[in-house]
């Protein structure tokens, strides 16, 4: 957020609205006919979820490589503590076997604290460096943060509901979660409403966990982006602006960061402990 | 807010990462930090065996100290009583002793008393006689008057 808008001032500059659509347009693989098309994939999106989810990963791998029972390293200590906080809030919301949901939850948590980070990155960077290399034609747009693409945590809520849908199934066995979809909450007798209850219910879950997150993110990479516009002015009170909100903003924004994150794991570990419960 | 084909990708994508983490991160480190709880639990009990065997060592140290407190005084009671026996045991030897010098002293001067008495007695007899020689010298013939003479002597 700290650079000015600098594109095409050779040209013209680009007014306040060209700015920002500019910068909320993603490099996809096509154009995009209608709100969905699923013809057309976010390039940028997939590039920086995939790099950020190797580099987690690879992170807690090199921890996990070289895990020892001694004395850990900062490295270690590092990774343990967040280990140990995942496994701590699964072992309190999920009663059963944890093997898969509590890597699981480690993963959503670190995955979407790094995607979420990639908001700290000044929002004119990649285009500016792709002017200077001389590939602003092949890339004209690139957004850097992927849950501020609603593909990105809707992706990852529609993951979440299948890990849902499979533990139900597994807990309950088929026959009793068809059973529980038409008896609960009100029993048999309104079987059509509570089928009803519990479809809106799933569908609700996973659209407002995409939702969430990418709202937030979506909102703070707007806000860097009219702080960014803020500092094009040129004047004293655009570039001390542009220093103070984007300072303050960007500290709240460590918080976003790793709160939304957070919440996006503990409800990933919410849902499927209902998963284990019956009603 | 478009919806496209990303949608799938991210879905495939967060699968994905989600078995890497199963597979090769968690394990690793959930026996890492079991072991560690384990190895803690294990130091723990160790330390607190040390502190009760450290403990039971003191005490015995003191149960030690104390007999061999008990055994140094009796040793001492013990020599000083042989210490008094033996300093008895000089007294009365070296009383004896004297008494014994004592007694062959008095004897011995009993027996020059007697000797000096005998050849005093002798010697005054002598004297007596030769006195009485002196005065009588022609009436007394010694071999007449001897048992007279011998007589005298015994009463003096």
């Amino acid at each position: 957020m700290a650079s000015e808008i600098v594109e095409g001032a050779a040209h013209h500059a680009p007014t306040p609205t060209e700015y920002i659509v500019h910068h909320l347009t993603h490099l996809s693989s096509g154009h995009q006919k209608g709100v969905v098309d699923f013809s057309v994939i976010n390039v940028d999106t997939l590039f920086w979820s995939v790099t950020v989810g190797i580099i987690a990963c690879l992170l807690m791998w090199l921890a996990a490589r070289r895990a020892t029972s001694g004395v850990p390293g900062r490295l270690q200590a590092f990774v343990e503590m967040v280990v140990e906080m995942v496994d701590d809030q699964s072992k309190a919301i999920i009663h059963g076997d944890r093997s898969y949901i509590a890597p699981l939850a480690l993963t959503v948590f670190l995955w979407v604290v790094l995607m979420n980070a990639m908001d700290f990155l000044p929002v004119d960077l990649f285009a500016t460096l792709f002017r200077w290399v001389g590939l602003e034609s092949a890339i004209p747009y690139f957004r850097v943060v992927p849950t501020a693409d609603l593909n990105g945590p809707l992706g990852m809520s529609l993951g979440v509901l299948a890990v849902v849908l499979y533990y139900n199934v597994k807990i309950k066995g088929v026959g009793g979660w068809i059973h529980e979809l038409f008896t609960a909450p009100f029993g048999p007798w309104l079987a059509p409403f509570n089928l009803l209850l519990n479809l809106i219910e799933f569908i609700a879950r996973t659209v407002s966990l995409g939702m969430r997150l990418w709202g937030n993110m979506y909102a703070g990479e707007l806000l860097f982006l009219l702080i960014a516009l803020l500092g094009s002015l040129a004047t004293a009170f655009g570039f001390f602006g542009h220093v103070l909100a984007g300072t303050v903003w960007a500290i709240f924004h460590i918080l976003i960061v790793v709160l939304q994150a957070f919440i996006f794991m503990m409800l990933t570990l919410v849902y499927i402990g209902q998963a284990h419960e019956s009603h | 807010m478009n919806l496209n084909a990303t949608l799938f990708a991210q879905m495939v994508v967060f699968f994905i990462l989600s078995w890497f983490t199963m597979k090769f991160i968690w394990p690793p480190l959930m026996k890492a930090l079991d072991d560690r709880a384990a190895k803690v639990a294990d130091g723990l009990a160790a330390a607190d065996r040390g502190r009760a065997e450290m403990a039971a060592a003191a005490k015995n140290a003191q149960v030690e100290l104390a007999i061999a407190r008990d055994e140094g005084q009796k040793r001492i009671a013990e020599a000083e009583r042989r210490a008094q026996t033996i300093i008895e045991d000089a007294k009365r030897t070296a009383t004896e002793e004297a008494n014994r010098i004592i007694v062959s002293a008095r004897g011995e001067a009993d027996q020059m008393a007697d000797r000096m008495r005998a050849e005093l007695r002798e010697q005054i007899a002598g004297i007596a006689i030769a006195g009485a020689e002196q005065i009588l010298k022609r009436e007394i013939n010694p071999a007449v008057h001897a048992d007279l003479l011998e007589q005298l002597k015994h009463e003096l």
